[in-house]
């Protein structure tokens, strides 16, 4: 039965359901339980933003506060995994992957290459991204160029509840190592979602919106600031395709690569910073493998290359807006 | 108080989740007199598109919507009045048209959808009108009630009438172990005494047909008519679409096989492909569906054919084709001796929703009055 349930709950649900269907799945975190060492409520916080609240009385001994220390329980986790567990660890904010760089990209990424393929490592580590939330330059960087980067790990980034619970179950089943990039904008967006358990194979991208004049390929918070730009832009006769990549290691370039042929068009927005991100990644592929169907220079819509700033107005003028992207569409549509 | 001769036409709800329509075509121009049933325009949604008939008579005396305008359900398209009223009463019936604000409507209604236990667990279904006998509509393999959302308010003027998920399908139970075509009318006939039917006139597409006339077999005071539609049950050959539609995993794969269901392909809107992928993605579906597949239609070949024991209904029994029917041939329609056959043009296997109007008025008028 569908419902509408925030991108929040829909994360929450996935996690209870999937500790449910298997024993082998449990959390650890900074405060996902969020009371352990103190006087008071075992389940005080639930997460910082409380997206984990209420999983630790469902599912005892399996909710696992953990040290101030990423280095160590990422680690743990990756161990844990590598040994037939499939553990879902919380970064709080994925800013703080630079302390597990060694763990994730040097160890849980490499093990089944290094392993002749005999060693699996199952595990989740799920964070929270992206600018908008005025929580300054350390905790608001769309890290998931960084990510991608590695080979041997995935990289999923929801727009929409729907997506969160299909893609964070499906993260949880696989049997690599995933990092699950929640925007933090979007914990209270609402979409329908079913009550059931449902898995969202990796590496299909969702065509959000159909359009024959150009196509945009984005993902995450940047899927909503481009279907407002499509709707302003239709006022004006512009039919655009919108493209939420959902996962971006892998990528689905094949869906990319047909639009791009049908439009002639291409803008990439990323709210990631413009150097080696998701957006040059997709314009190099498509300026190699579908040049010849390009009527115009491909487009980047990304925040300037610089930190998020503190500042609520330097912020909003870092991140994207519907307004730019509509602008880079008609610069592709001016010749 | 604006003149009670005046009466409008506004955009329809086809189905629960419908919010707004696009008109792409009126059929009819101001100036026409207009009979109850008659398709006056053309509206497309973001599910599908098809003509709508309208609901009352009179002259269209304005056609208000223009074509290719999206409009919300139950905004003013077009105004039928007689001719006396004067053109100034009606530019102030336009001018003050109040839409009825979005939802009220569906909480007058009561829940739209309702759920009944079975031994195999919950089944939805939803209930339209209060008067007449009752009808049951069955849909067929991977489809669901909503596959009804031309059909269920047009029959529901004059019958009572209910569409029911089958286990396994739509948001029912995905419990269905050792699926065979007895389990499933087993369902059905269990859906019946929760829902308080003693006797109905069955409608069933495709496996909905089987289960039809299966029902028919087992007990027969439980059927009234039965209305078969691009029926299963009536011989053996069978298309590749039900392996297709179960082997499919993506977009890429579905759209295809879902656009041998339609005549019209471009019926097949990303919104329609997204919902069915959706569900197939539901836990517990994929096994339930392969299930059931092999057990009636493995090898591409229909492994029931209930129609030998029912073939002393055929006085009660009607049958409608789409003439292109690419997934059970049309040929069928001929299996069922003495019963009445109907073979509508420009038609595929979802003839039900490609000519609703005219599978409608099939429909009421095999029910009788």
């Amino acid at each position: 039965m569908a419902r509408n349930i925030s991108m929040r709950q829909a994360i929450n649900e996935a996690l209870d359901q999937e500790m449910t269907r298997d024993p082998s799945v449990f959390i650890m975190g900074e405060d996902i339980a969020g009371g352990a060492g103190g006087q008071g409520e075992d389940d005080a916080w639930g997460g910082p933003l409380g997206v984990t609240k209420g999983l630790f009385h469902k599912h005892p001994g399996r909710v696992l506060d953990t040290p101030l220390s990423e280095s160590a329980f990422v680690g743990a986790a990756i161990g844990a995994a590598a040994c037939g567990m499939r553990p879902v660890a919380e970064l709080m904010f994925l800013d703080f992957m630079g302390v597990c760089f060694d763990q994730m990209f040097n160890q849980a990424a490499k093990f089944k290459y290094m392993f002749g393929g005999k060693a699996q490592t199952p595990v989740v580590i799920r964070g929270m991204v992206g600018a908008g939330f005025r929580a300054a330059a350390q905790h608001s960087q769309m890290l998931t160029p960084l990510f991608t980067h590695i080979p041997g790990l995935k990289v999923v980034c929801p727009s929409n509840a729907y997506d969160a619970k299909g893609l964070l179950i499906q993260s949880i089943r696989d049997n690599d190592p995933v990092i699950f990039c929640e925007h933090k904008v979007l914990y209270p967006h609402e979409s329908d979602v079913p009550a059931e358990s449902y898995a969202i194979p990796f590496g299909e991208a969702n065509v959000v919106r159909e359009g024959k004049d150009a196509t945009i390929v984005t993902y995450g918070m940047m899927v909503h600031r481009s279907m407002d730009a499509a709707k302003e832009l239709a006022k004006s006769g512009i039919e655009v395709e919108v493209i939420d990549l959902r996962t971006l290691s892998p990528i689905d370039m094949d869906t990319v690569l047909d639009s791009v042929e049908r439009t002639g068009r291409l803008v990439c927005v990323d709210e990631a910073t413009p150097r080696c991100s998701i957006a040059a990644d997709v314009s190099a592929v498509v300026s190699q493998e579908a040049f010849k169907a390009l009527k115009s220079g491909i487009q980047m819509v990304t925040p300037p290359h610089v930190p998020v700033p503190f500042s609520p107005t330097l912020e909003d003028l870092y991140i994207p807006t519907a307004d730019t992207i509509a602008k880079a569409v008609r610069k592709t549509m001016a010749n | 108080m604006s003149d009670p001769r005046i009466v409008p036409i506004v955009m329809p709800k086809w189905g629960l989740s419908m919010k707004e329509g696009t008109l792409t075509s009126w059929l009819v121009q101001p100036g026409k007199d207009i009979k109850a049933g008659e398709p006056i325009l053309e509206v497309e949604t973001d599910k599908i598109a098809g003509e709508f008939q309208s609901t009352d008579s009179g002259l269209l005396r304005r056609a208000v919507g223009i074509v290719g305008t999206t409009y919300p359900v139950k905004a003013l398209l077009g105004v039928l009045a007689p001719p006396e009223v004067p053109d100034s009463a009606i530019d102030e019936y336009v001018a003050g048209f109040v839409m009825p604000v979005a939802g009220e409507d569906d909480e007058d209604s009561g829940p739209k959808y309702e759920w009944a236990d079975t031994s195999l667990g919950k089944v939805r279904y939803a209930k339209r009108g209060e008067s007449g006998d009752a009808v049951i509509l069955i849909h067929g393999f991977g489809g669901d009630l909503d596959n009804w959302l031309f059909n269920i308010d047009a029959l529901a003027e004059k019958n009572t009438v209910y569409a029911l998920d089958l286990p396994g399908h739509g948001q029912s139970t995905k419990n269905l172990p050792n699926p065979s075509l007895n389990v499933l009318t087993k369902s059905v006939s269990e859906f019946m005494k929760e829902a308080g039917i003693t006797s109905a006139h069955v409608v069933g597409h495709s496996m909905g047909g089987a289960i039809a006339m299966q029902l028919a077999a087992d007990d027969p005071s439980k059927v009234k008519t039965m209305s078969l539609i691009c029926s299963a049950g009536l011989g053996p050959e069978f298309g590749t679409y039900v392996s297709d539609y179960v082997a499919a995993e993506g977009r890429r794969d579905l759209k295809p096989v879902l656009e041998m269901l339609f005549a019209d392909k471009s019926l097949v809107s990303r919104q329609l492909v997204d919902d069915v992928l959706k569900y197939k993605r539901l836990d517990g579906v994929e096994p339930a569906l392969k299930a059931l597949a092999e057990a009636l239609f493995g090898g591409n070949k229909q492994h029931d054919l209930p129609v030998k024991a029912v073939a002393n209904r055929a006085g009660d029994t009607q049958i409608i084709w789409g003439k292109e029917d690419q997934i059970i041939p049309v040929a069928h329609a001929n299996n069922f001796p003495g019963a009445k056959v109907h073979v509508l043009e420009s038609a595929g296997h979802m003839v039900f929703m490609e000519k609703a109007n005219d599978v409608n008025a099939l429909l009421k008028g095999h029910f009788g009055a």
